[in-house]
């Protein structure tokens, strides 16, 4: 999905200055806490977070992740607008929830990226591996 | 168990029905047949084309599709002077050209059908998919990747190649202030942009990045004159170092354990804190040792293997 049909899906806004809107994201994901972002981001997935601190971008930066939406209609302090900038992530605003950002892209067809590794063994032992 | 072996092979693989479109496995080339042909006809364009099924055509829409088991059912009716019209099977399902492959994926498990038209936005026929189309297109991507990969690794291999010596390392060395929340990160991000310039593999610079950036936010939280990180590149492994004299951790086993934290509440508002730092750490790395003595300080070393040491991802 493009971020040009991103925006529209989520009536969104753009908040950095000249982003490509033809960047493919190739799934989806929604945290607030960046160590589950860092554990379960992908390669070109699109981050929803209520987070608005620089640490986003940075989260971002080492995971790889494709654009960051920011969700409740919350906006950025300028210090994260400029790091975005300098590391060349764009980064867009949804007025709408988390789960209302996230609900109207999954049913657009954007797709999540498998399970949460880091718990895989933990939820596995609790209810799976019981006969 | 091999749970979480078997889960990434088939994640690469889902991951490409999510790169690829519909119109990159699609054949572009569609044979058609009119509605009037005779089903005698239609058996000639399967011959000659070898194919097993085409769309029906009329005034440059398409009205139906015909398929090599409406021939034998045909065939053993003895009507094959019957026309396609009668035959076929009206308004045929379809797939967009822009949709993600995974959706051609899911209506051929769903419906077993042998093919379906591919149309564009506009309603207008611009190809056909099989699921021999499919495996082609998912195996060529493979070979595609497969090679970039070749590159990356002569790449990363060349700078150790061109220096003569029994052993090559190459060690880059990184400060990390303590409570300076704002550059939390500077030194990872310097550390991941190095690494790609060496044209190391960009799975294994992200592993190294994550790791690295939450043993970054650890020393930053916690330590109280901060500390270094360290990261000695080898022709065969990444060695990262993270080094402080802070306070130290009480119960190593504890910390290791997902959702575990003792972090204060300035840290858990950045988005930190929840207790998956080091199991995230460990979840990277190919080997993981923390040494940590409460009032000395904390040792963290991780190894990440490099080419050959991508298959050797042992206890996780």
């Amino acid at each position: 999905m493009k971020l040009r049909e991103v925006l529209q899906f989520i009536e969104g806004r753009v908040i950095s200055k000249d982003i490509d809107l033809e960047i493919e994201v190739t799934s989806g994901g929604g945290a607030d806490l960046m160590s589950d972002v860092l554990a379960f981001a992908q390669e070109g997935m699109l981050l929803m977070t209520g987070l608005t601190n620089p640490q986003v971008v940075r989260t971002a930066e080492m995971a790889g992740t494709a654009a960051i939406v920011f969700v409740r209609g919350k906006i950025p302090p300028p210090e994260t607008i400029a790091l975005a900038a300098q590391k060349g992530i764009p980064l867009l605003a949804s007025k709408f929830t988390m789960f209302e950002t996230c609900g109207r892209l999954y049913r657009a067809g954007l797709l999540a990226h498998g399970l949460f590794e880091l718990t895989i063994r933990e939820w596995h032992d609790a209810f799976e591996g019981r006969e | 168990m091999q749970l979480p072996t078997d889960r990434k092979e088939i994640t690469r693989l889902q991951e490409l029905t999510y790169e690829l479109r519909v119109e990159d496995a699609m054949t572009c080339t569609v044979f058609t047949v009119g509605p009037d042909a005779t089903m005698a006809e239609f058996r000639e364009v399967l011959r000659a084309n070898r194919i097993s099924g085409t769309p029906v055509m009329e005034d440059g829409k398409m009205i139906g599709i015909v398929t090599i088991e409406d021939l034998i059912k045909s065939l053993a009716a003895g009507e094959l002077q019957a026309t396609v019209r009668e035959r076929m099977h009206p308004k045929p399902v379809t797939l967009y050209a822009d949709e993600p492959l995974v959706h051609a994926v899911a209506r051929f498990s769903e419906l077993r059908y042998g093919r379906f038209p591919v149309i564009n936005r506009e309603g207008q026929l611009v190809g056909i998919i099989t699921q021999g189309d499919i495996v082609r297109s998912m195996l060529k991507r493979l070979e595609v990747s497969y090679r970039e990969e070749e590159i990356h690794r002569y790449r990363a291999s060349h700078i150790f190649e061109d220096i003569i010596a029994d052993q090559v390392a190459l060690v880059f060395g990184y400060r990390i202030k303590p409570r300076d929340f704002s550059r939390a990160g500077e030194a990872s991000s310097g550390l991941k942009r190095t690494l790609s310039r060496l044209g190391i593999h960009p799975s294994v610079i992200r592993r190294v990045a994550v790791a690295t950036y939450e043993a970054e936010i650890n020393i930053v939280v916690y330590s109280d004159d901060g500390g270094e990180i360290v990261a000695e590149v080898r022709r065969d492994r990444i060695k990262i170092e993270a080094m402080d004299h802070g306070p130290g951790i009480p119960d190593v086993a504890r910390a290791m354990q997902p959702g575990w934290s003792t972090a204060p509440d300035w840290v858990r508002e950045m988005g930190f804190g929840a207790g998956m730092g080091l199991p995230n750490i460990q979840s990277c790395a190919d080997v993981m040792k923390l040494d940590s003595t409460v009032g000395v300080g904390t040792h963290l070393t991780i190894i990440i293997y490099l080419a050959q040491g991508d298959q050797g991802q042992p206890s996780r």
